[in-house]
């Protein structure tokens, strides 16, 4: 095969059909190949999903009626009609408590961590650190703040308590909230910071009545998120709140929470009270749902 | 009677505005509005800007033209002091306006800024509704009863030729706008501040040609009141709306003369060079 024609100009070769045959064969294989990869792994995880979300509804529906919503906890009736039926009444306003003051606490420190991130340390070596750290404790397995807060709060009090609770599961929105909040700050062009500071607008100014506006919709998804993830946390508060099986809204003493009540009714080996975890297992997720169907919709009309 | 003088009673009607008369200066020229002397401007090491020397004439349009990199925009962000945001960059001279170096260390930057206000490249509306996004600039330097902030609000629009456009939508979000109206809307957040020199960056390089005749046309009207810099790419923009041209090379200060003359007949020929086309 000549790379020069009749007229004796230099041209590319031409191409090898044979050579050009194979190579698009082996290609239209690969992309079968990882095509069907992607869509087994898929189906496998969505398997898994589907049974899991299955057999929650399944189970947790069937205990799930005003007895759970409204009663305190009550042993086993060990099969006995006439003796009280329990509840999560308890666990649910636990839960409540724990999580809004959690998030009262933790969303603040965050949001001006993350507003400090984004707005005055970028490129710092401080601010790397800062960001470092907080990213280290996004990944944090939660027990380990759960057992921060035992020696930090519980031990020097002198026993379990809400507060207790309440501070581990802050520790946990903090690192959260921040991401969230300097991801968002950044998506801001700086033609607009600049814009703001053009019309002789001072810093402080620039950033909380125009940049926490143009954010707004992804840092409150961001708080929505760190909600729906501290409404399931259950090690950080084994060590902290503990649990408690009375309603109790004294946020001095040992305070009920869901992933608690689940775990210790699941744990108890009464067929009534693991229907019980298992309708309030059905609750953690239907509410944690909810917030994250919430979020997405935030999310959305921001783009 | 010096010749400062003599100017300002000719033209009395502007520094109501700003409500700061310049003072004579043995620095300014005749009519200079803000005069540039000695201007190094450096982005770290690298030196941006050389040795500029440049009178933005009161209440006239000065085009900055020259190619991407030579060094305009950066003067423009000289003279708001936009660059003090960014550690690194620094600016040796002095740009003197009422009879202070506005590049100076002592100078209070958003009472500056109040008085020489920047349109950017692209719309910048603020996440606000419409009536907001003028009413924030003027609420950062004055404190005007409802009444009187509505009566700026629309002396604002009406002046940046918008007021027709969104009279009846006011309240509703300025991010709902065309890119033209967004960009009139900029200008009118702009003069809202009352300030007395108007930096514009590129203002029509991300509009249509039917919004940047618009705000050509606005230029023209706007020069009335203020004194006003335009950097821009289009020669045929510059020839249309400035008194006079600069044009800007590789940092230096190529030429600068009206506009008619620096477009018919330039003295230099690096600028005879770039408004032909050869270059840029």
């Amino acid at each position: 095969m000549s790379a020069t024609t009749a007229d004796g100009l230099a041209h590319a070769p031409a191409r090898d059909q044979e050579v050009a045959r194979a190579l698009g064969r082996r290609r239209r294989l690969v992309d079968a190949l990882v095509r069907w990869l992607c869509i087994g792994a898929t189906a496998i995880g969505l398997f898994f999903l589907a049974s899991l979300l299955f057999t929650l509804f399944w189970r947790g529906l069937a205990a799930l009626d005003w007895t759970v919503l409204t009663k305190e906890f009550e042993p086993t009736t060990y099969g006995d009609e006439t003796a009280p039926k329990g509840g999560l009444s308890h666990a649910i306003v636990g839960t409540l408590i724990h999580t809004v003051l959690a998030t009262l606490i933790g969303t603040p420190i965050g949001l001006l961590v993350g507003t400090y991130l984004a707005e005055y340390a970028r490129g710092s070596a401080l601010g790397n650190a800062v960001r470092f750290v907080s990213d280290v404790l996004l990944s944090a397995p939660s027990i380990l703040i759960g057992l921060f807060v035992y020696q930090l709060v519980v031990l020097p009090l002198g026993g379990f308590s809400g507060w207790a609770g309440v501070v581990a599961l802050a520790i946990i929105v903090i690192p959260v909230v921040v991401r969230t909040t300097e991801d968002m700050l950044q998506l801001i062009p700086n033609t607009l910071r600049e814009a703001v500071i053009a019309l002789g607008a001072p810093k402080w100014k620039m950033i909380t009545l125009v940049c926490y506006r143009a954010a707004i919709s992804g840092i409150a998804t961001g708080i929505l998120l760190a909600v729906a993830r501290i409404a399931g946390e259950t090690a950080p508060l084994l060590l902290t709140s503990f649990g408690n099986s009375v309603m109790s809204l004294d946020l001095g003493s040992a305070m009920a929470s869901l992933p608690i009540a689940i775990y210790q009714q699941a744990n108890s080996g009464f067929p009534d009270l693991i229907a019980i975890a298992w309708s309030g297992a059905l609750l953690v997720t239907l509410g944690v749902l909810a917030i994250n169907i919430v979020a997405r919709v935030l999310l959305r009309r921001r783009r | 009677m010096s010749a400062t003088a003599a100017t300002k009673e000719i033209q009395p009607a502007t520094s109501g505005f700003g409500g700061l008369q310049a003072k004579s200066s043995a620095a300014l020229s005749a009519n200079a509005r803000v005069a540039i002397r000695n201007l190094d401007f450096f982005y770290g090491d690298n030196r941006a800007l050389k040795a500029i020397n440049l009178d933005l004439p009161d209440r006239q349009v000065t085009g900055m033209i020259g190619p991407s990199g030579c060094g305009k925009s950066t003067l423009l962000r000289v003279l708001n002091r936009m660059y003090s945001l960014y550690p690194g960059q620094r600016a040796t001279g002095e740009v003197l306006m009422d009879g202070q170096n506005i590049i100076g260390p002592d100078v209070e930057t958003n009472e500056l800024r109040s008085k020489i206000g920047m349109v950017f490249q692209k719309p910048t509306p603020f996440p606000m509704t419409i009536y907001e996004n003028i009413a924030f600039g003027v609420r950062l330097h004055e404190k005007l009863p409802k009444a009187k902030m509505d009566e700026r609000v629309e002396w604002a629009l009406s002046r940046a030729a918008i007021w027709g456009e969104v009279k009846d939508r006011l309240h509703t979000s300025a991010l709902g706008l065309s890119g033209g109206q967004q960009q009139r809307l900029c200008i009118a957040r702009s003069i809202a501040v009352r300030p007395e020199v108007i930096l514009l960056d590129e203002p029509t390089s991300a509009l249509d040609p039917i919004s940047t005749s618009k705000i050509e046309e606005l230029i023209d009207e706007l020069k009335r009141d203020f004194t006003i810099a335009i950097v821009t790419h289009n020669m045929q923009q510059a020839a249309r709306c400035a008194d006079q041209v600069a044009f800007f090379y590789l940092g230096e200060l190529v030429e600068v003369a009206p506009a008619a003359q620096l477009f018919t007949a330039p003295r230099h020929p690096k600028t005879q060079e770039y408004i032909t086309g050869r270059f840029g």
